[in-house]
């Protein structure tokens, strides 16, 4: 039995919210950095010079890439040898409040229906796994409102298939067009139940832009997808051009014989996340 | 496709002379609104109370800015995603207000609006919000400070970078999803 301090947890995620918000992945960063060379159009390439421009500069002057810092969503897989010496899921709350506030990041937090600002961004959205072993791994993403919005469940007939799969997946991303700020990445989840596969397709954003799925089929099948997702030609910003998402990861889990449930969890360009183990 | 130097407020003759696909620099005063402040205005109006801010000409940036660090007017200021504000922008625009300033589509009502009114959408870099803070000189709120980054500031800028998307003679500039492309259409 391992046992982890509260205040070095605190610490951690407060230092992860602040540092996720103004320096990207670096995978993310260098598909944004080199986009605009794959691009023909002015409109495209002035689109990636802008975005490339904005890294530089939240990276020098602290200013966090963009104006929405998210939700702050955590993904934690606490070892089952590790012991935390007070309320875990507080001290993660108490992270995201002293990081929105210190590092002069939005608290986007409301009532649904009073749309009152909580005030310090909490509470976090929080997924918690038990794992073996007695280390703490927490992954965070700071979700922005504009490309969670163009995120959908759907519970297809298991007989639509793959191609059920592709024609929910490629009509989503036609409808949002430039709303949530192209190129996109894009984390399938298939299979599970409803809310199964709505996290595993937020863990697919989670991948690396070069992880290449370990299942042959899979890893076929979402390049199959990415290159049919950007022959839709709307571009970074919705303008046009080849980028229209920069990776699309799938996950995917066995379910139940009368279901197909797909979870398409849009991600935009500047796709924030990183994590830390204790 | 020209690009123009224009100031805000922008006068009838400037909205109506843009066309999708032109390049603005805008300099002067324009006022931040999003979701909640929009609903604000909009009461206001149909309690026939005086608005905070001068409609006329007016520039509204879509925008929640993220909080000034100190030696700063403002956070990070990009824009937030237009379709929200679709339901009040026509009653704004017949008020006098000229342009917005977003990310992403608009639906026809606001479409026709811009055409009935003569005014014009410009889009701004998603997700560039550092970079087009560096156009922000001044910041200032000036209405409903208790919805923090919903408060509708005033807003200083020097050559903020805008696109024409939608302009007064129904030009589009957003691409139509290539949809036989992908076996849909
Ligand atoms: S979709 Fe992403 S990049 Fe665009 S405004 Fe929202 S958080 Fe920022």
């Amino acid at each position: 039995m391992r046992t982890i301090a509260v205040k070095d947890i605190v610490k951690a995620v407060r230092d992860m919210c602040i540092h996720a918000n103004r320096f990207q992945p670096a995978d993310v960063r260098k598909c944004l950095k080199e986009g605009g060379a794959r691009e023909d159009s002015p409109a495209a390439k002035e689109v990636f010079r802008q975005i490339s421009e904005n890294i530089d500069l939240a990276e020098k002057t602290g200013l966090p890439l963009c104006q929405d810092t998210g939700l702050a969503v955590f993904f934690v897989e606490i070892g089952q040898d590790v012991h935390v010496d007070g309320n875990l899921t507080e001290a993660i709350n108490e992270g995201t409040r002293q990081g929105y506030g210190e590092g002069y990041l939005r608290k986007s937090a409301c009532d649904p229906f009073t749309r009152k600002n909580t005030g310090d961004n909490t509470p976090a959205v929080i997924h918690y796994d038990v794992v073996p072993g007695e280390k703490l791994r927490i992954a965070f993403m700071a979700k922005g409102g504009g490309a969670e919005n163009m995120s959908r469940v759907t519970m297809l007939a298991p007989a639509a298939g793959w191609d059920g799969v592709k024609n929910f997946v490629l009509t989503r991303v036609a409808e949002s067009r430039s709303n949530p700020c192209p190129p996109i990445f894009i984390g399938i989840g298939i299979g599970g139940t409803f809310e199964h596969s709505a996290k595993l397709a937020k863990l697919a954003l989670m991948r690396r832009v070069d992880d290449i799925n370990p299942d042959p089929d899979l890893a076929a099948k979402e390049a199959e997808l990415l290159a049919l997702v950007n022959r839709l030609n709307i571009g970074p910003m919705g303008l046009g051009g080849r980028q229209t998402a920069i990776a699309l990861k799938m996950n995917v889990s066995p379910c139940h014989i009368a279901s197909l449930p797909l979870a398409v969890n849009i991600q935009c360009h500047s796709s924030r996340h990183e994590e830390v183990t204790l | 496709m020209a690009t123009y130097e224009l100031n805000a407020p922008l006068s009838d003759a400037d909205a109506r002379m843009l066309r999708s696909g032109d390049i603005v620099y805008l300099s002067g005063t324009i006022y931040t609104a999003r979701d909640a402040a929009h609903k604000k205005l909009s009461e206001l109006l149909d309690q026939g109370k005086e608005l905070p801010i001068e409609f006329k000409g007016a520039v509204i940036y879509y925008v929640g800015p993220s909080p000034a660090q100190p030696g700063y007017v403002i956070g990070s200021a990009g824009p937030t995603t237009s379709y929200r504000m679709d339901s009040f922008a026509p009653r704004f625009h017949s008020l006098g207000v000229k342009a917005s300033i977003g990310k992403g589509i608009r639906n026809e009502a606001v479409k026709q609006a811009l055409k009935d009114y003569g005014g014009v959408y410009f889009g701004a870099t998603g997700g560039a919000g550092a970079l087009l803070s560096t156009c922000i000189k001044e910041a200032e709120v000036v209405a409903f400070p208790e919805m923090g980054p919903e408060a509708l500031r005033k807003l200083k800028v020097e050559k903020l970078p805008l696109l024409v998307i939608n302009d007064s003679v129904g030009g589009e500039l957003y691409v139509m999803p290539d949809l036989a492309a992908v076996g849909l259409a």
